[in-house]
């Protein structure tokens, strides 16, 4: 199925789970968020979070950064 | 939180207090504009700051998993994490940037909020940004708030409830130093939630001055990440922070238009 990920359409298995989609984009150990259609979706449920078809998906961390 | 002694600072009897938490360090400092991890790194630890503001952005997907991130170089059990909604020009935005940094932050609450009205000016957008406030209120967030140098929109922004209230000195990344020294004096005299001078300050007198106006803090990047030497620069604005204060707190002489002399008349042999 098609997700779109921090803007990008990908191709993904149907079914992945949040847990699965973090392993298989190799984010597995690093500090993030995820938003899921504008939701935010919490790390204690990223196993049984099944996205699904269309889902648009923002991955997000701490950067450096100020005013831009 | 206030019992884990984050940093080596000594403690000091003139903490910053913010929201309950006590800070050794009125010294507060963006992490971006820096030439690389290791120069933020070296700056920051140079400014002695222990509030670092950083930027909630999409992570890099298909990036090295080696590259070392800003939570390598800046412990979040070391330096205390204050996200802020930079790039933000709608509360909409600043709101969903606040919530996903909670959850990234593991339900961290004090947030930087900013939402910016111009891109050339990065002038706060008052109308903006006080929805964004009342929306991340009302959500539990602890709300340290980047706004323009009005006293009457400061004290709003205090009855609302959030917990520090962040005027601007000058434009973001400008380095006027304070553009509007009475105005700052105003909400200083006015409020009863700390003041932090964030934005425009540019050399270490700038913060010095700050602090003389009687604010409790300074917030800066562009001064620090954009000097010739950043490193040293830091370590200047850590030593303008405290002898500001200090020259605040001991109570400076009155201004006068004419001299008084320093030494007796008693005694003169000539």
């Amino acid at each position: 199925m098609e997700l779109i990920i921090n803007g990008k359409p990908q191709q993904l298995p149907d079914g992945i789970s949040a847990a699965a989609l973090i392993e298989h984009l190799g984010l597995a150990d690093q500090r993030l968020a995820m938003e899921v259609n504008q939701e935010i979706v919490p790390r204690s449920t990223f196993e049984s979070h099944i996205l699904k078809p269309g889902d648009q998906i923002e991955i997000v961390r701490a950067i450096g950064g100020g005013a831009r | 939180m206030s019992s884990v002694m984050k940093t080596a600072t000594p403690r000091t009897a003139d903490p910053l207090l913010i929201d309950g938490v006590e800070y050794q360090s009125r010294l507060l400092v963006g992490t971006g504009k820096y030439k690389d991890l290791e120069e933020t790194r070296r700056a920051v630890e140079a400014s002695g700051a222990e509030i670092v503001t950083v930027a909630i952005r999409r992570t890099n997907i298909g990036q090295n998993a080696d590259e070392p991130s800003l939570l390598d170089v800046l412990p979040p059990d070391r330096y205390t994490y204050l996200p802020n909604t930079a790039g933000c020009y709608t509360a909409e935005d600043a709101v969903r940037t606040c919530r996903l940094a909670r959850e990234l932050l593991d339900g961290h609450k004090l947030v930087k909020l900013e939402v910016l009205g111009d891109e050339k000016t990065l002038f706060p957008d008052i109308v903006q940004t006080l929805s964004a406030a009342e929306t991340l209120i009302a959500d539990g967030f602890r709300v340290m708030v980047y706004t323009n140098d009005d006293p009457i929109i400061a004290k709003r922004f205090e009855e609302m409830g959030c917990v520090a209230v962040m005027p601007l000195a000058a434009p973001i990344g400008s380095g006027l130093g304070i553009r509007n020294p009475y105005n700052i004096l105003t909400i200083v005299e006015n409020a009863e939630v700390p003041i932090l001078v964030d934005a425009g300050v540019g050399c270490a007198s700038d913060a010095a001055i700050a602090m003389e106006l009687g604010c409790d803090g300074v917030l800066m990047n562009t001064a620090i990440a954009g000097a010739k030497d950043p490193v040293l620069m830091a370590s200047a604005m850590k030593k303008a922070i405290e002898a500001g204060r200090e020259s605040w707190l001991a109570g400076r002489i009155p201004k006068k238009r004419f001299a008084s002399a320093s030494s007796p008349l008693d005694g003169i042999f000539f």
